[in-house]
């Protein structure tokens, strides 16, 4: 065999690996299950929820009373509410097309464009206000078809049943603390 | 034979000459004014376009940047110029909306991830306010059954939905239901009526990106003049310079007679365009930029004359290049003059002549008059460029001009929080913009209908009221 041109050499090298990485990277998640995938962006969402709702909304505006949170943030000069930090991160992971959805929803919605509306989140949403479990299944929404699941979204804090209880345009205005008041609704498009 | 020969070689030629002529239309660079290439140019649009983009429309790949891109390729171009301006408006119906899978059946009947969906251009028959294509049920598509959410929309027709006063697709920042009951009580006429300031001068000194290395904040005199033999002696444009804020604050002539060249030399410059004014106007240059006054520049094309609008204009000031001196007039830089006499010189329509008429104008003139303290008369751009809040990229709050003039009109609405609110009630300023004809005589007179977008919130408020007392008697609410 002719040996390599040295300038060609570490071109092929640097080919094969690029190869071998773009490999890995193309099986890495063929070992992760949908249900797994889903559980792991939702451990994300529910702890980065649950920081901010904690430990600054409930402390700063319950506990410490130094800044209010409001649903018009921007007006008041206020935090905005744990709902929306929620949903305007699923809106700016919309806009960057990750390849998945999520979205906070209610059988007892504030903003009535939250309540359920598919038949899988009625279900879902419904077992775990029930179980306090997360549900899974698979649906089929503008004929594409997503692993959805929905997972309960309990009152973490004081501030959660506070407003809930109180808002204007709530449906229910029982709410005690540890209550399933909602769900997280994941849907990853299934190949 | 010969002649059967010379017919074809005839056609041959005149085909030839033809295309050449469309090809000659097709591929100018820049088409405007008059040249014979533009009229080519025009006979390839498919139907006139709307009022936002006719200033624009000769220049094709201003929307159509690539030529076979498609629907995305039209999308990002609304969106370059758009965009922002929906971002700070908090649109109520981002794409987001429509890419979540759980709204499919409302994309499938409203795709309004796409701008065109609701504003097809060239479509003149069936563009309608604001360039809207769509017929006026578009809220039903998703919005139908409102009366069951809200008792206080029961029965309303879907006529009203964005009629004035009530909702808008995208803003609704000065319309949404705790922002009127917060204005609620408020009179037709506030006790302390007053502009918010302009603070140019005040965070000067905070702002990273203005030179303050080459022109250091000081007041400057006759003989500190840099301009050299520039300057043509002897010159009144001197003595309208050393009567500006300008020379108030050290900005001497080379300040914006000399522009950076590539080779990193300046030189003198005897007419700057507007882009001298970006050094130290950035966010104003960029409004002007994003209106009616300043988008062809944007596209590189010859500044908008007064000629070219479609609304009436004054015919001695058809010919005048719109650019930042058109309104400032170079070297007085006179504010005054630019918020009224910069607008009347050439804007001729029923609502301009009657501004003079105006209560508004009367308080402009008291307070010119100094009868009146600063902020309280009101000027063409009190209500169609007022004074915002912006922060800067090195988070200094500057009160500015916005001077994108689209940007409190269609809907009007969108005054109502920079320009109305400082002196008039929500209930007033609502009831007051929902009248044309109020409008077309500048607001003198008093408005006759009262819109029920606050009678409605409260109705609201007094149910869910209600609602809390239930709860609060079956010891509920936690």
């Amino acid at each position: 065999m002719k040996p390599m041109n040295p300038l060609i050499r570490p071109l092929v090298a640097g080919g094969i690996a690029l190869a071998a990485l773009t490999a890995a990277a193309a099986e890495a998640p063929s070992g992760w299950s949908y249900k797994e995938i889903a559980d792991a962006l939702h451990a994300i969402m529910e702890s980065d929820r649950t920081v901010y709702t904690r430990n600054v909304v409930n402390r700063l505006q319950n506990e410490e009373k130094v800044i209010k949170a409001s649903e018009h943030w921007k007006d008041d000069k206020a935090l905005p509410l744990p709902a929306q930090m929620f949903r305007y991160g699923a809106e700016m992971v919309a806009e960057k097309n990750a390849g998945f959805t999520y979205s906070l929803l209610s059988l007892w919605p504030v903003n009535k464009q939250n309540a359920a509306k598919t038949a899988v989140e009625k279900e879902g949403l419904e077992a775990v206000a029930k179980s306090g479990q997360p549900y899974y299944k698979e649906e089929t929404l503008g004929g594409k078809k997503y692993y959805t699941a929905v997972y309960p979204d309990k009152a973490v804090a004081k501030a959660c049943i506070a407003c809930h209880n109180d808002h204007k345009d709530t449906p229910r205005r029982d709410f005690k603390m540890g209550d399933v008041m909602g769900g997280v609704v994941l849907r990853i498009p299934m190949k | 034979m010969s002649r059967h020969w010379r017919s074809w070689l005839l056609w041959g030629v005149l085909s030839a000459a033809l295309a050449g002529v469309f090809a000659a239309g097709l591929t100018v660079d820049s088409a405007q004014g008059s040249s014979w290439r533009a009229e080519v140019r025009s006979l390839f649009l498919p139907g006139a376009t709307s009022h936002g983009h006719y200033q624009i429309e000769l220049k094709c790949n201003a929307c159509h940047g690539a030529a076979f891109g498609g629907r995305e390729a039209l999308q990002e171009a609304c969106v370059k110029c758009h965009g922002a301006e929906l971002k700070a408006a908090d649109d109520k119906h981002p794409k987001s909306k429509f890419t979540d899978p759980r709204n499919a059946d409302r994309a499938a009947l409203l795709d309004a991830t796409q701008c065109v969906t609701c504003h097809v251009e060239h479509r003149p028959g069936i563009t309608r306010f604001a360039g809207v294509t769509l017929s006026d049920d578009y809220c039903a598509i998703c919005h139908r059954d409102i009366g069951k959410d809200r008792p206080t929309h029961q029965g309303l027709a879907f006529t009203t939905c964005a009629s004035s006063g009530c909702h808008n697709f995208h803003d609704n920042r000065a319309l949404y239901e705790d922002f009127l009951l917060k204005h609620a009580a408020e009179p037709a006429l506030l006790e302390q009526p007053a502009l918010p300031e302009r603070n140019f001068a005040k965070v000067l000194e905070d702002l990273g990106s203005y030179p303050h290395d080459r022109y250091p904040v000081k007041p400057l005199g006759r003989d500190a003049i840099d301009a050299g033999s520039n300057l043509k002696a002897p010159a009144p444009v001197v003595d309208d310079w050393l009567a500006t804020a300008h020379a108030k604050a050290g900005v001497n002539c080379s300040a914006c007679h000399r522009e950076k060249e590539p080779a990193g030399e300046h030189a003198w410059v005897e007419r700057p365009s507007h882009k001298v004014c970006t050094t130290c106007h950035e966010p104003e240059v960029k409004g002007f930029l994003a209106g009616k006054h300043g988008m062809r520049l944007v596209q590189d094309l010859e500044p908008m004359r007064p000629a070219l609008a479609r609304l009436p204009m004054k015919h001695d000031a058809g010919d005048k290049p719109l650019t930042c001196i058109a309104c400032h007039g170079a070297h007085r830089f006179d504010t005054r003059a630019a918020a009224v006499e910069g607008c009347l010189a050439c804007h001729d329509d029923t609502h301009s002549r009657a501004f003079k008429a105006s209560l508004h104008y009367a308080l402009w003139q008291k307070e010119s008059k100094g009868e009146l303290p600063a902020g309280s008369g009101v000027s063409c751009t009190t209500c169609h460029m007022p004074r915002v809040s912006h922060r800067t990229p090195d988070d200094v709050t500057r009160i500015l001009v916005q001077h994108n003039q689209n940007d409190t009109l269609r809907p009007n609405e969108k005054m109502i929080r920079s320009a109305c609110l400082h002196c008039h009630g929500l209930q007033f300023s609502l009831d007051a913009l929902a009248e044309p004809k109020l409008a077309a005589a500048n607001f003198k007179g008093q408005p006759a209908k009262r819109i029920e977008s606050i009678d409605m919130a409260k109705r609201a408020e007094a149910r869910a009221e209600g609602s809390r007392r239930k709860a609060k008697d079956r010891g509920q609410g936690g």
